[in-house]
């Protein structure tokens, strides 16, 4: 029995396992440890009703959050991951592959849509993150290379909604130059004066952060969502030190001046037309 | 030269060692050694040919980061004339990982940015190993809209561990650095030339790494993470990371192989270290040519050119 007990959750304390979405008709806020109860949850837009707590909600949610109703065209469905490296480390990456297709029902960590947000045209890509951490390989860079480009032709906005650990080991160095194309290609098209949303949610780090997340015309993220360049882990090892609360939080980021705003998920797509109606003049 | 030995150059070393003491013998007893000397000098070339030729992945990132391996000063130095450093990102201030400045190589006025990892404990300190705060990416994005001012191609020296992860570089926004970095070069409308002089990791060596051209030298490496980095997380052992390396593909023939390296320069035999002039000869050879190829191409095509390039990268199934 100890004579202290640790109440703030400390960096110290290891990183806690992936934070997957729980089943189950109660569910324990990992913030406030509250019991709260999963279908008020769920209207709750995934938000906890006691804390504000905004919970790890899947890639589908936010497109039927953004999304008007009936009109989603899914894009570039057909483009598959590859196993260019034969990489093979403690596990096989095309064993990877397969189970997080089979968990996910995606082929890779993005999906991409067409449709209206509050009536304006608009192109969308989402991130998963329960797809091998969200991470950027080739097809990730690709898609949003593609939906880039799309919202160029097409001459719509785009709105990437992020939450990556970084670019994909088991794919080498073409994930490290994923980063680069998806940046050219948002170079394009803020020459082509289209407008770039991004939103980052919990959490947004490594390459996908350094590189096409960062861009946006205007960047904005969800309350508490973790953003960030290196990992928390390997800072705190360089430095030698516990790093400060709230470090690489949105709201410390916004402090830092690398955000726009913050928006609470459940004002995200009135905020974004908001936006959308100032930047942006549909043809 | 060398001071430091790495366990595969030891037989080289001690061939080299005894060559050495024959000639001096040869000398001080005038008993005629050349036909001994000879064979042995024959068979040096050939165990040095034999040693380069089966390096594994791991052997070239431990050559990428030989103690006396030429870094950005050593080859600017030698390739460069009228260099002027430029200092400071006009923001914070200024990072010693990035060098950037003004230059003559051969007849071509060119930018050069480069990356500095340092020598001595204090240049390293100094230099901050050659990782550098979003400071120093801003240095060179600054740098590097001046080289588009003046017409001026720039010259891309990358050798890294990574960008710097420490709490400050965080907070000055390290990430948003990088990022903008790729954008701008990535439409810069003076040709780039980047060459993988030493080690090239992740987003800190991207960061200034988009351009027309990526050269690498012929013992370094490129890739998403460092070997060590990598094998900490998927190994969950950082003593792996020989089969980390292995498993990255991330030496300069493989990236030739990928089509992301478009060249590769070759080094003396055994290594840049062996011979700093000769490296830098070689360096300055193909550099010269490469600036000649793309200052023919109009700025459109050139970027229009660039962009297509990094489209085409990667591997997918459709």
């Amino acid at each position: 029995m100890s004579w202290f007990k640790r109440t703030v959750r400390n960096i110290l304390t290891d990183t806690e396992d992936k934070k997957d979405i729980q089943a189950g008709l109660w569910i324990k806020c990992e913030n406030c440890k509250q019991i709260l109860y999963q279908a008020e949850l769920q209207r709750n837009y995934h938000v906890c009703y006691k804390c504000n707590y905004h919970f790890r909600v899947p890639a589908n949610t936010y497109v039927d959050l953004l999304l008007d109703e009936n009109d989603r065209q899914p894009r570039f469905t057909n483009v598959k991951p590859a196993d260019p490296l034969q990489f093979k480390a403690q596990k096989k990456y095309s064993d990877q592959l397969t189970t997080a297709q089979k968990k996910t029902g995606s082929n890779d960590a993005v999906k991409v849509f067409e449709g209206h947000s509050s009536g304006i045209p608009v192109v969308l890509a989402v991130m998963d993150f329960s797809f091998i951490g969200g991470s950027m390989g080739s097809v990730v860079g690709e898609l949003i290379a593609r939906a880039t480009d799309l919202a160029r032709e097409t001459r719509k906005p785009l709105i990437i909604v992020s939450a990556s650990g970084g670019a994909r080991m088991m794919e080498g160095s073409y994930s490290l130059m994923q980063m680069a194309k998806t940046a050219a290609k948002l170079g394009q098209l803020g020459d082509a004066g289209i407008p770039y949303i991004s939103l980052m949610t919990d959490p947004t780090t490594g390459g996908v952060t350094a590189s096409f997340a960062m861009l946006g015309d205007v960047n904005m993220a969800e309350p508490g969502a973790l953003i960030g360049f290196a990992g928390q882990r390997v800072i705190k090892q360089t430095i030698g030190a516990d790093l400060p609360e709230g470090f690489q939080r949105a709201e410390f980021l916004l402090e830092k001046g690398f955000l726009d705003l913050i928006v609470p998920r459940k004002e995200l797509k009135q905020k974004i037309h908001e936006i959308l109606s100032i930047l942006h003049v549909p043809a | 030269m060398a001071k430091a030995v790495l366990d595969f150059e030891k037989p080289i070393f001690a061939l080299e060692q005894k060559i050495r003491e024959m000639e001096i013998m040869s000398t001080q007893t005038e008993v005629d050694m050349t036909p001994e000397i000879e064979k042995l000098k024959e068979k040096l070339t050939e165990l040095a040919h034999k040693t380069n030729k089966n390096l594994t992945r791991w052997q070239r990132v431990e050559l990428a980061r030989h103690p006396d391996r030429p870094h950005s000063k050593d080859y600017i130095d030698r390739i460069a004339t009228r260099w002027t450093e430029l200092h400071g990102d006009r923001l914070f201030r200024d990072d010693h990982a990035i060098l950037t400045g003004l230059a003559m190589i051969g007849d071509q006025r060119v930018v050069i940015v480069a990356q500095e990892k340092g020598r001595s404990t204090k240049e390293k300190l100094y230099h901050n190993f050659g990782m550098p705060n979003p400071e120093g990416y801003r240095k060179a994005m600054r740098t590097m809209q001046m080289a588009e001012k003046f017409h001026l191609p720039v010259i891309s020296l990358i050798d890294t561990q990574g960008a710097y992860p420490g709490l400050e570089a965080e907070e000055r926004g390290q990430a948003e650095a990088i990022a903008r970095n790729l954008l701008i070069m990535s439409k810069l409308r003076v040709p780039i030339i980047c060459v993988v002089i030493g080690e090239g990791a992740s987003g800190g060596a991207l960061g200034i790494g988009v351009g027309d051209r990526l050269l690498m030298m012929e013992n370094t490496w490129y890739s998403v993470i460092t070997p060590e980095g990598c094998a900490s997380i998927l190994y969950r052992d950082a003593n792996q990371k020989e089969k980390a390396a292995e498993a990255m593909k991330l030496s300069a023939q493989d990236l030739l192989d990928m089509k992301i390296a478009d060249k590769i320069i070759h080094e003396p035999l055994g290594g840049a270290h062996r011979d700093y002039d000769a490296a830098a000869k070689s360096l300055e050879i193909v550099l010269t040519e490469e600036i000649k190829k793309l200052a023919v191409l109009d700025e459109d095509e050139l970027v229009n050119t660039r962009i297509e390039k990094l489209s085409r990268i990667g591997v997918w199934e459709e």
